[in-house]
């Protein structure tokens, strides 16, 4: 036992959490009693004796788990331990519950935490849909509402979403440009044990006095400042989940400018990792302003600071302003890498090159470049300076041009092509790109100014945003996790489990989203426990469409937890694709390469005789003989 | 190349964005309309249906003729035509899409402009905005106030100088198309000009705390001369320190709505749409 205490690991980590949360308590009552106050403050904003350990505790956890021990030794001028890398895959299911730095495990973790969290968000939001079935107050009361709409935007957000992308380019993106690990092992891993610190944090805000935090998961001043002690748990939490997606993205940019193997040049990248360099140069620069504005928002709670206090001339606007500077390039963080499986399953499923490839990462570049000059249309009738509201308008309204550019080489990558829609992959990227569609539009609504001094805070804009996020980002991510099973877990899903999932989901997203618009429109606001009984028609449609899209993602659930047991074993390249992570076995050897291949060509040269995107190291290059296909002859209708 | 028969998918496309298109704008998006604000901000957003029909319309046909055309019969291993792309199309797609966005930004342009005009009499009303609650004073009126129901005359531009007293509060009455956030420590204006004599709902769009989805108002739009007897009748003044706990603010609330015999099993039963008055 004390031996387990001093290695890294797990019981080491329950005395670092304890350890680190004494500390923190201990720290703030003393100082508080050589000052002469009271022990405890209980002020509802207050309570630095709880949110000071909720800082503390998080980092006796990860020193105790071992997260720091190499660097500490590194810093101390110890010798270093070589690593044997023997910790490196996973043979047992235990070994995913390590500080592992093997990038496929990390992965992995990632996306099993992330599905976690998705159930749980997809939970509460089952909990709203069946408190807004009726009009009036039936299951919960309006603080508790606020609650769950709060909880459930922050947990799909910060924790599903976006870490989920991080996850499945974890595991891919590596594999992809030839290279044996990210840059950072030890970074990623540490990345990945912050998300779900982040998590036991949100969640953890149910069980303070208050309840969880309910100030949306925007967190408006003053609102937020004033909040119940949950809200600082939103606060501290972000840091987490924000630090953890820095750190990625850092990661993820040294990784593809430097690790690309040779003959990747940035024109053979494959489109995910264009989209991936995109998102990460957003993460680097914008989420820093959210955890910025949620430092402000605690210490205007527990230190009596004056940021958002307008009676202390604090100015209530600035937070939207620094808000919406990191939260919209937020959107585009939810959405790039998307755009970048997306085109993968396209390519592979169609047999063709994407169409316009050039353009489709330009496009992608111009989206970051866009992203940043937009904020302010979440600002519309904020009460801003009236001035800003034009020229946000037309930055706002051009992004839908490279927006528009994707979807339309998507199209152009379809014909002609051989497309195959067998796999479920291919029909999540096919809905998406329908799906998408519409929530692009009403995205351009919502970005003129007159349309949206009425739709602002109507259920029109929370249409808007699950068209987007659901339809769009879930979409993809389900084409991802279909299209990348069989390479991460050596095993084939079900595709008639599968086909029953995608549509469940698709009739669930309409059904649920479409009429939303409407109601919003005809003067239903967002963000209400309750609403006028002229609604309640349309409510009543809009929560039994929500069951449908809920029930169906049990069959997902289902399909994934039983087939990567006893699925059938999958080859090296089920879906006969090009890019460099379907040249080796599924699931990966522990070091993903013998030797780094050789890129010769472009990622999708489907359809050109002998055109190959990389050359493994182990195949003699000089004696391969192209191997020509089994019929590249388009057969002509 | 195989042919594909462009000009027919195209003349499709229109034909069935144009029947989407045709449906779409028979249905009363917006709901009933109330201010002069209302018709431009209505036919801007008929066009951008229009337009948006179009596009999906295009994007609908082209994807699902793709996949009648070129779906794999089974077994069949080949790849399709290695095109990498036509840089003609791709300025096309490029360049249409920013025409008609920069026309969408042009023709709000004129619109906002358009309904921010401001006239040269306006009546001027004080929104004093809390937890959970609405006050309103008239201040070219003696500064006399209102609690949870304001009236305005028909045909006569309001500006409306908005406060909130604590939290963020927003204004919107659906039937004008006007929406603004109430800022503590700042004031913030709306211009509306109401078109139309009714009663109607004021309906709080920020969320503000437990109260939010109850916190509403009424509103009434009547001829000149009933405006005038309504706010002579008001008695007091705006008093000094207007700020009411939130408990009494939602006691109030309680007492408007019962008043007005709209509870019902929800809190925000309609006061007004079902049975706007006709006066």
């Amino acid at each position: 036992m004390a031996h387990a205490l001093r290695e890294p690991g797990w019981y080491r980590a329950a005395l670092g959490t304890l350890i680190g949360a004494a500390f923190g308590f201990g720290l703030v009552v003393i100082l508080r009693l050589v000052s002469g106050l009271d022990a405890f403050q209980t002020e509802q904003t207050g309570y630095p004796q709880v949110i000071v350990p909720l800082i503390t505790a998080p980092f006796g956890f990860l020193i105790g788990f071992g997260a720091f021990s190499y660097w500490f030794r590194w810093a101390a001028g110890k010798p270093t331990v070589p690593d044997d890398h023997s910790g490196h895959g996973a043979t047992r299911w235990q070994d995913y519950f390590t500080f592992n730095t093997d990038h496929k495990v990390i992965g992995i973790q990632y996306i099993v935490t992330t599905f976690f969290f998705f159930f749980v968000g997809g939970l509460l939001a089952m909990l709203i849909r069946a408190e807004l079935a009726q009009p009036g107050t039936q299951i919960v009361d309006p603080n508790v509402y606020n609650g769950l709409f709060s909880t459930h935007a922050t947990v799909m957000i910060f924790l599903f979403i976006i870490p989920m992308f991080a996850g499945i380019a974890n595991y891919v993106l590596p594999i992809m440009i030839g290279a044996p690990d990210m840059a950072f092992p030890r970074l990623n891993a540490l990345s990945f044990w912050l998300l779900p610190i982040a998590g036991v944090i949100f969640m953890g805000s149910f069980l303070a006095p208050g309840g969880s935090f309910d100030a949306g998961w925007t967190g408006y001043a003053p609102l937020s400042t004033g909040a119940p002690l949950g809200q600082s748990f939103f606060n501290v939490g972000v840091q987490f989940a924000g630090a953890s997606s820095i750190a990625t993205s850092v990661n993820f940019l040294v990784t593809i400018i430097t690790m690309r193997a040779p003959g990747m040049n940035l024109w053979r990248m494959p489109l995910l990792v264009w989209a991936n360099l995109s998102t990460s140069l957003i993460v680097v620069g914008a989420t820093p302003f959210i955890a910025g504005v949620q430092f402000m928002v605690l210490f205007d709670r527990i230190m009596g600071m004056n940021f958002f206090n307008f009676l202390e001339g604090g100015d209530v606007l600035s937070y939207q302003h620094i808000f919406w500077f990191y939260s919209h390039p937020a959107v585009y963080i939810m959405m790039l890498p998307g755009f970048g499986i997306i085109s993968e399953v396209i390519a592979t499923n169609a047999r063709k090159p994407i169409f316009g490839y050039r353009l489709m990462a330009l496009a992608l570049l111009g989206i970051v470049v866009l992203s940043y000059s937009v904020w302010a249309h979440h600002m519309f009738v904020a009460g801003m300076f009236s001035w800003l509201r034009v020229p946000i308008m037309i930055t706002t309204l051009l992004i839908a041009v490279p927006t528009g550019i994707k979807v339309f080489s998507w199209l152009g990558t379809l014909f002609y092509g051989k497309i195959h829609t067998y796999s479920t992959a291919m029909l999540f990227a096919l809905g998406f790109i329908v799906t998408f569609t519409v929530g692009g539009i009403s995205g351009v609504m919502l970005g003129m100014v007159p349309l949206d001094i009425h739709m602002s805070d109507t259920y029109f804009v929370v249409a808007h945003i699950h068209f987007v996020l659901f339809g769009g980002s879930v979409f993809t991510i389900f084409a991802g996790i279909y299209y990348w099973f069989p390479k991460m877990t050596g095993r084939m899903y079900d595709e008639r489990l599968g086909r029953i999932h995608f549509w469940g989901t698709m009739i669930g997203t309409w059904g649920t989203f479409i009429p939303q618009h409407w109601i919003g429109l005809e003067g239903m606001p967002r963000r209400v426990a309750d609403y006028a009984s002229q609604f309640g028609e349309w409510n009543l449609v809009i929560s039994f469409f929500s069951l449908i899209l809920g029930l169906a993602q049990l069959v997902f659930l289902y399909n994934m937890v039983v087939s990567w047991k006893y699925g059938p074993k999958a080859s090296g390249n089920p879906w006969r694709s090009k890019t460099i992570e379907w040249l080796v076995s599924s699931p990966p050897p522990t070091f993903n390469f013998d030797e780094i291949p050789r890129v010769v060509g472009g990622p999708y040269e489907y359809g050109t005789p002998g055109a190959r995107h990389a050359i493994m190291g182990d195949e003699d290059a000089e004696a391969t003989v192209p191997e020509p296909k089994p019929s590249s002859v388009p057969a002509a209708t | 190349m195989p042919k594909v028969p462009y000009l027919r998918l195209a003349i499709v496309s229109l034909a069935i964005g144009a029947v989407i298109a045709v449906l779409m704008i028979q249905i009363d998006w917006n709901g009933e309309a109330g201010s002069t604000a209302a018709g431009p901000i209505d036919a801007l957003l008929d066009w951008m249906i229009i337009i948006s029909s179009f596009v999906f319309a295009i994007v609908c046909v082209f994807l699902g003729y793709a996949l009648y055309r070129w779906r794999v019969k089974p077994g069949d291993e080949s790849d399709g035509l290695p095109i990498h792309g036509n840089t003609k199309l791709e300025l096309t797609w490029t360049i249409i899409p920013t025409v008609i966005v920069l026309f969408a930004a042009g023709y709000s342009w004129a619109v906002l402009d358009d309904i921010e005009e401001v006239d040269s009499d306006p009546l001027i009303v004080n929104v004093y905005s809390q937890q959970f609650a609405w006050t309103f004073g008239y201040p070219t009126e003696g500064n006399k106030w209102s609690e949870g129901e304001f009236h305005v005359p028909v045909g006569q531009q309001v500006i409306f100088k908005m406060n909130a007293q604590d939290v963020l509060h927003s204004f919107w009455v659906p039937e004008w198309r006007i929406k603004k956030d109430n800022v503590p420590g700042i004031t913030t204006d709306a211009v509306v000009t109401p078109d139309r004599v009714g009663t109607f709902q004021l309906i709080c769009t920020e969320l503000c705390g437990a109260g939010h989805s109850v916190m509403r108002a009424k509103v009434v739009v009547e001829p000149r001369k009933k405006f005038n007897r309504w706010v002579k009748g008001l008695e007091e003044e705006v008093p000094q320190g207007l700020y009411l706990t939130a408990d009494q603010a939602l006691e109030i609330q309680r007492q408007i709505q019962k008043a007005e015999g709209g509870i019902g099993g929800s809190g925000v039963d309609e006061t007004t749409r079902d049975n706007v008055t006709q006066s």
